[in-house]
């Protein structure tokens, strides 16, 4: 993957640029030392790595605006970031930019459980959120697998998804309003504790605009009521085939499970080695779980039951109780460390209709064998949401090429079948240079327009999402000058 | 102007003149009285796909919801955002057209438990103002493939570019629905009462109160004996109150359908404000209006309110955190008071800016959200 080349004048200017940091922010908050810029150098897209010019660490929303302007009126580029946990190298420094991290922002500003949301500042974490308000029973409902570390902030900036999100949505689904920083300084606040205002929608926009239009302090997010209960099941099945019909059929019969996951046998088994959880040595494993009171729960297992029937399922297991629930849960949860533990892994992200999930399934091991390298799928079923991992090992020269062509070769597949590059991790850098496989010059000249209109110089986040070579003219001179 | 397909729209759009009015069914106003030259979508219709099993369907924007609800029915599925039908509210004709609910982001009761339209529009095609064809969003649940355009096209009333098609993600008709009807609440009361409903794990899916008839309605819906347990449960939230469960689910259903189209309010004369606000803010702001009827929605977040013609519901409103949108007004109100709440001046300068980059001639139904 090419980044484009450091502004040579802007490494020149360090020290002066650090100077000025200094000036507008609190000491601690700017770390410029080599060794301790390195600490930003990449995200949890380890492959690629780059210490940038500078970090800042604001603490306020008038920190973060008067870094911006200082920046933009500097000419550098600044490349936002929470926890650095994006898997598309979103957080990705070039060495002529300033990381401006909200990590420090953790406050909550208010809790409204009338009107049920919360209000906070974005660098804190994902799973604090439902932290702060669990107590009262309310929970905050899209839960990443890196719920643990990860920021609001990015979880905005990707709009990132999670096992539940079948039932409740994904980050835009639940996001009510931000107060948001330009890059010329500008603060804006959209939306709020009301739903829906006329008017352009502007928050819709700015969710999941990976850090290229502004800089994301503050959010307020809806939070809901605990649902009574939940419980997992687990069923096996013979093959894909027969696994991705009883999806399609659990999904039409208007159960409304929160989660529907499904691993193949390189999972399953990798899975089972690394933590025990019992899973049968099968072809395809389906876990749902759905929420209610116990009679509900009875009821809507019942009928899932008695759908998975109907396919010859190889096993089939309620669990009785939380610990069990918990069993079930484990194999999955750990998936990733799992496959960690064998090999170096690349996690994919595209999105398929449902429908095509046998023969995208099939494709896929075509596919795998042609390249000699091993894939194990991991995914959100219910929604069509795939995470095929596929296995290398990194200290083998032209393996990871070959798993990077691998990748684009599957993520072409997945847009063929109708589907899409990227499901909830992001396009970054990781899939950038694919874009044109999924939209027209058109469509990627109508979505960099908005860029344009919200950051007219190009400075925020500007070597991802769009290709190199497409986003060319904006990031460099004629763009600039025409703003200037 | 009534092409017949995506390129005979792209061609007119690119040789406009003048201002092109976009129009749907002409159903959802307001902007009937705009300048320039009628489009209609009519000739864009038909359902393109609709795959049960993936709970996904697209049509062309000009066909009519009718339609769509009817193939939807047919698999017992339906549009789980509920757009309402606002012939009645605002005297006007006609069939709503798909693409009019979208552009309207027209959502019903159900909007605070399921989602607006916009959380359900999966994908977008549009002519843009120069003529050029744009994709964005597809047709699976989950893409964070580029920016949300399909976020942004819904609600934007045909004023960044006019749809040529749209994707949907819709859901299964749930087996049956009861509503929890408290009487005699006074609107503060009543609000509370929502929320009360609304902050317990019942998954309430529709939360409204209608002070004219002294009802307040808390709907739920699902399997049979879930619905039975969650109305007894709710009911026991409330043991002060005079109650009832109307667990006739078409008798449920007619109630909300009055609620989404705001029943309350047909046949009388006068403007017609929406107001979309913190909910336990909504009684103290609705009774500054002095309005002569209200409707309140979305757990009290969302309020109808009948004024007299030329009454300006934002002066007496004072400032507050939210919006007030004329929905229907005399020529005189019309004239005198723009249709949409004033945006914070960062705000427009954005819509301006992307309108700009989006019809850079202003010919798409120009001035129509003009605030
Ligand atoms: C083990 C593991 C499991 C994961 N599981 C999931 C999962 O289940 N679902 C899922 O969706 N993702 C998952 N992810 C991906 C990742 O956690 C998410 O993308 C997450 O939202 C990133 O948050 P972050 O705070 O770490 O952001 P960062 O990595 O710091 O940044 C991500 C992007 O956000 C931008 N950004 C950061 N802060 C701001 C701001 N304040 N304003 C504007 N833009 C900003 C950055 O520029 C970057 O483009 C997983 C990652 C790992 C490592």
């Amino acid at each position: 993957m090419q980044m484009p080349e450091p502004d040579a004048a802007i490494l020149a200017r360090k020290d002066d640029i650090v100077a000025k940091l200094c000036r507008i922010l609190p000491p601690d908050a700017v770390i410029s030392d080599e060794a301790e810029t390195r600490a930003y150098e990449c995200d949890a897209l380890t492959a690629y790595r780059c210490p940038p010019l500078a970090a800042v660490l604001p603490r306020t929303t008038e920190e973060v605006a008067a870094v911006l302007r200082l920046c933009h009126a500097e000419g550098v580029p600044v490349v936002p970031r929470g926890s650095g946990t994006s898997l598309a190298g979103g957080a990705l420094p070039t060495a002529d930019c300033v990381i401006l991290g909200v990590a420090r922002m953790t406050e909550v500003l208010e809790t409204d459980y009338d009107n049920r949301f919360i209000r906070v500042q974005t660098g804190r974490t994902n799973l604090s959120v439902t932290g702060a308000v669990e107590e009262r029973g309310f929970f905050y409902a899209p839960d990443p697998s890196s719920q643990l570390a990860c920021a609001i902030a990015g979880n905005i900036a990707m709009n990132s998804g999670g096992a539940h999100c079948l039932k409740y949505g994904v980050t835009t689904n639940n996001l009510m309003g931000v107060t948001m920083v330009l890059m010329d300084g500008t603060v804006v606040e959209l939306g709020g504790a009301h739903l829906d205002a006329p008017g352009l929608d502007l928050l819709g926009l700015v969710c999941g605009s990976e850090g290229q239009l502004g800089v994301v302090t503050e959010a307020t997010l809806r939070v809901l009521p605990k649902p009574e209960g939940a419980r997992p099941v687990l069923i096996g099945f013979a093959s894909n085939e027969v696994a991705g019909a009883c999806v399609s059929d659990i999904i039409r019969a208007g159960v409304l499970p929160v989660a529907i996951e499904f691993m193949d046998r390189p999972c399953i088994r990798a899975c089972e080695a690394f933590a025990k959880a019992g899973y049968p040595d099968c072809e395809a494993l389906l876990i749902v779980e759905v929420e209610g009171s116990p009679a509900e729960i009875d009821h809507q297992l019942g009928l899932i039951a008695e759908i998975a029937r109907g396919h010859d399922p190889v096993e089939l297991r309620e669990a009785q109780d939380a610990d069990e629930a918990g069993r079930i849960w484990l194999g999955r949860k750990s998936a990733f460390g799992a496959m960690g533990q064998i090999n170096d892994y690349m996690c994919l992200d595209g999105t398929i209709p449902v429908s095509e999930l046998p023969h995208v399934l099939r494709r896929i091991g075509e596919m795998s064998r042609a390249a000699g390298l091993d894939v194990a799928n991991v995914f959100h079923a219910g929604d069509g949401n795939m995470h095929p991992l596929i296995l290398f090992d990194a200290n083998r020269p032209g393996d990871l090429e070959r798993c990077e062509a691998l990748g684009a070769d599957i993520l072409r597949l997945c847009v063929e079948v109708g589907g899409c590059l990227t499901g909830e991790h992001g396009v970054g850098i990781e899939k950038r240079d694919l874009m044109g496989d999924q939209y027209a010059p058109a469509d990627l000249e109508c979505q960099m327009a908005v860029k344009d209109v919200f950051d007219p110089r190009w400075l925020l986040n500007p070597a991802k999402v769009f290709p190199l070579a497409v986003s060319g003219t904006r990031r460099t001179g004629a763009a600039r000058m025409a703003a200037e | 102007m009534r092409p017949e397909s995506e390129e005979e729209l792209s061609a007119i759009v690119a040789g406009a003149r003048g201002p092109i009015r976009v129009r749907g069914g002409g159903t959802r106003g307001p902007g009937e009285t705009a300048p320039g030259e009628v489009l209609e979508t009519g000739g864009l219709s038909g359902i393109v796909l609709h795959e049960p099993g993936a709970l996904t369907l697209v049509a062309r924007a000009g066909t009519p919801l009718a339609g769509i609800e009817a193939a939807l029915a047919a698999e017992g599925q339906r549009l789980a955002f509920e757009p309402p039908d606002l012939r009645g509210l605002l005297g006007t004709a006609g069939e709503p057209t798909i693409g009019g609910a979208v552009a309207t982001n027209a959502s019903g009761p159900r909007r605070i438990q399921a989602g607006a339209c916009r959380d359900f529009l999966l994908g977008v095609r549009f002519v843009d103002g120069t003529g050029a064809v744009v994709r964005n969003g597809g047709r699976v649940m989950k893409n964070v493939t580029g920016y949300d355009l399909v976020k942004l096209m819904a609600g934007s009333r045909g004023t960044l570019g006019v749809l040529t098609e749209v994707a949907l993600k819709v859901l299964p008709v749930p087996e049956t629905e009861a509503t929890l009807v408290l009487h005699g609440l006074p609107d503060a009361a009543a609000v509370a009462a929502l929320a009360t409903g609304l902050s317990a794990p019942y998954e309430v899916t529709g939360a409204a109160h209608l002070p004219g008839a002294g009802r307040t309605l808390l709907r739920i819906e699902g399997f049979a004996a879930s619905v039975a347990y969650r109305a007894d449960r709710l009911r026991a939230l409330f043991p002060e109150t005079a109650q009832e469960v109307e667990a006739d689910p078409g008798a449920s259903r007619a109630l909300w359908a009055g609620v989404r189209d705001v029943a309350a309010f047909h046949g009388r004369a006068g403007d017609v404000w929406r107001l979309s606000v913190k909910p336990s803010d909504a009684p103290a702001l609705a009774a500054r209006l002095g309005a002569e009827a209200l409707v309140y929605d979305w757990g009290g977040g969302l309020v109808w309110a009948l004024l007299p013609e030329g009454t300006d519901a934002r002066a007496r409103l004072g400032a507050f955190a939210g919006h007030a949108t004329l929905v229907r007004g005399s020529a005189a109100t019309r004239a005198a008071l723009p249709a949409f709440h004033p945006e914070p001046a960062p705000v427009a300068a954005l819509s301006r800016g992307l309108r700009q980059r989006f019809d850079p001639r202003g010919v798409l139904n120009p001035g129509l959200m003009d605030a």
